[in-house]
């Protein structure tokens, strides 16, 4: 049980923290890593669903992206695009394939959630005299909310473990606590910094199912259930 | 320059290229050992995920207070990055196989516990009580009933889990163990073109091999969901050939079809 206590210290030592290579600037880099790849997948896959959606077309494509995403290891992308052309612009090779893998849940959710969005309700809407774009943003939208977050939940887990993998062909991101400890037979520096990188995760998760439930327009609605069943 | 990369046998590996076909000859018992190497860490760990997960998932069916902690427990699990979670295992196991496939089974515990859950929920009330009603003790109703009923369910969670399972295998490459992984992490390491894609185009083939595998097994075993595609596909107005012999084969063959299409994409 040696371990745990080595660990302890691992972190407890104020110079792991700090400086150059140290926990903070690798949390900051994991964190901005994160930030930008999602803001950018989402930029990308909601509009894009969202009108698929609308639309009602392109629902193979959506789902079987998920499937082929499932397929292709994570750690093949991000060195093969880290040895190919890409990876002479620094960040760009890990930013392609983290986007890569956060786009299949982001897409599939958010075309889901408008394709799914109670056709009665939608009938209605269009029966009012709305366009498409209002019915787009005042009736689709809303419905899909819930599942959009649960994509852009599923996505931002999704790019905190590829961010961890995009330390093995030299990204930066705690990872790199991990493969450096790995580096140095420091057994207790992999395992620090796997607790950091599992801790981090389970905290992203958490954080947006609480955003999730927070920004549900429906959920000061009461129960309608019986009544619709 | 270029007359070595048009002519000369050695040319593609001396040019570092992507596709070589000197490098699949040279080294294809390399590329043989990792491939089996990367098959048994997948097919253990599987399989050793669907022996725990089955007891776990009728255990929170049959008692409700075990619901939310099995569930609540594997999602955590599910959460950690893979990275993290062969890190975390080290201490336990060293650098060894287990903590590639102690890893994988938790990964695809997850996967598996919440499809057998999803299956044996969808179990309707009215077989299980028509059992009950002829007899049928709490054991057999759970073997000959409630289990064949759950079945598709279950496979199309072994489906997932499997396809998962192979493409995060090469993560073990960190611990020495990962099958394909290993050839994609010394080829990063030594800036091999060829092998890394080499080894990353199997990974990917082995994963879609193994999905239409199992959707075989998957059709095979239950029989009943292809009787009814089949129907569907009788009533279906574009048929030429009529409801007759011809038709019937040719339903699950398509649909085997679309699916291909689908993993490839």
């Amino acid at each position: 049980m040696g371990i745990f206590g080595d660990v302890w210290v691992w972190l407890a030592t104020g110079s792991h923290w700090t400086g150059d290579g140290g926990v903070l600037q690798r949390l900051g880099e994991h964190i901005y890593l994160t930030g930008v790849c999602l803001l950018l997948s989402c930029a990308i896959a909601l509009p894009l669903a969202l009108w698929l959606g609308h639309v009602g077309r392109g629902g193979a494509l959506a789902v079987n992206l998920s499937n082929a995403g499932r397929a292709v290891p994570t750690f093949a992308v991000l060195v093969l695009l880290s040895m190919g052309p890409l990876g002479k612009y620094g960040d760009w090779a890990t930013i392609v394939a983290l986007v890569l893998f956060a786009l299949p849940p982001l897409l599939t959710n958010a075309y889901t959630g408008v394709r799914e969005a109670d056709r009665e309700v939608v009938e209605a809407a269009r029966g009012m005299g709305m366009t498409g774009r209002q019915l787009l943003r005042q009736v689709e939208l809303p419905l899909a909310l819930p599942l959009i977050m649960t994509g852009v939940q599923t996505a931002a887990v999704q790019l905190v473990a590829t961010a961890t993998l995009a330390a093995l062909p030299g990204g930066g991101g705690l990872g790199r606590l991990i493969t450096a400890g790995f580096g140095n037979y420091d057994t207790a520096q992999v395992v620090a910094g796997a607790l950091l990188v599992a801790v981090l995760a389970l905290l992203v998760e958490r954080t947006l199912t609480l955003a999730e439930r927070l920004l549900d327009p429906m959920r000061r609605r009461p129960a309608r259930r019986p009544t619709s069943v | 320059m270029s007359s070595v990369a048009a002519g000369g046998p050695q040319g593609c590996l001396a040019q570092n290229e992507w596709l070589c076909g000197t490098y699949l000859r040279t080294r294809q018992s390399e590329l043989l050992d990792a491939t089996v190497e990367h098959i048994w860490i997948t097919a253990l760990s599987v399989t050793i995920a669907l022996l725990i997960a089955l007891p776990l998932a009728v255990a929170a069916r049959r008692w409700r207070a075990a619901r939310a902690p099995a569930l609540g427990v594997t999602t955590v699990l599910y959460t950690i990055p893979s990275l993290a979670m062969f890190a975390l295992l080290l201490p336990v196991f060293g650098l060894s196989a287990a903590v590639v496939v102690t890893g994988l089974v938790l990964y695809s515990l997850t996967v598996l516990v919440r499809n057998i859950l999803a299956g044996l929920d969808a179990v309707p009330a009215e077989a299980r009580e028509a059992a009950q009603g002829m007899g049928y003790g709490p054991g057999r109703l759970l073997l000959e009933v409630e289990l064949p009923l759950a079945l598709p369910a279950l496979l199309a969670g072994v489906r997932i889990a499997t396809v998962t399972a192979v493409s995060l295998t090469t993560i073990g490459a960190i611990v020495g163990y990962g099958g394909l992984g290993n050839l994609i992490y010394d080829g990063m390491e030594s800036y091999f073109k060829a092998q890394v894609l080499t080894a990353s185009a199997i990974c990917v083939v082995l994963a879609i091999v193994a999905d239409l595998l199992l959707l075989w097994l998957q059709r095979a075993l239950t029989p009943w969901t292809r009787v009814r595609t089949r129907k569907r596909a009788a009533r279906a107005p574009s048929g030429p050939s009529g409801p007759s012999a011809p038709s019937a084969p040719s339903a699950p063959s398509a649909a085997s079809a679309q699916d291909l299409v689908g993993k490839a994409g």
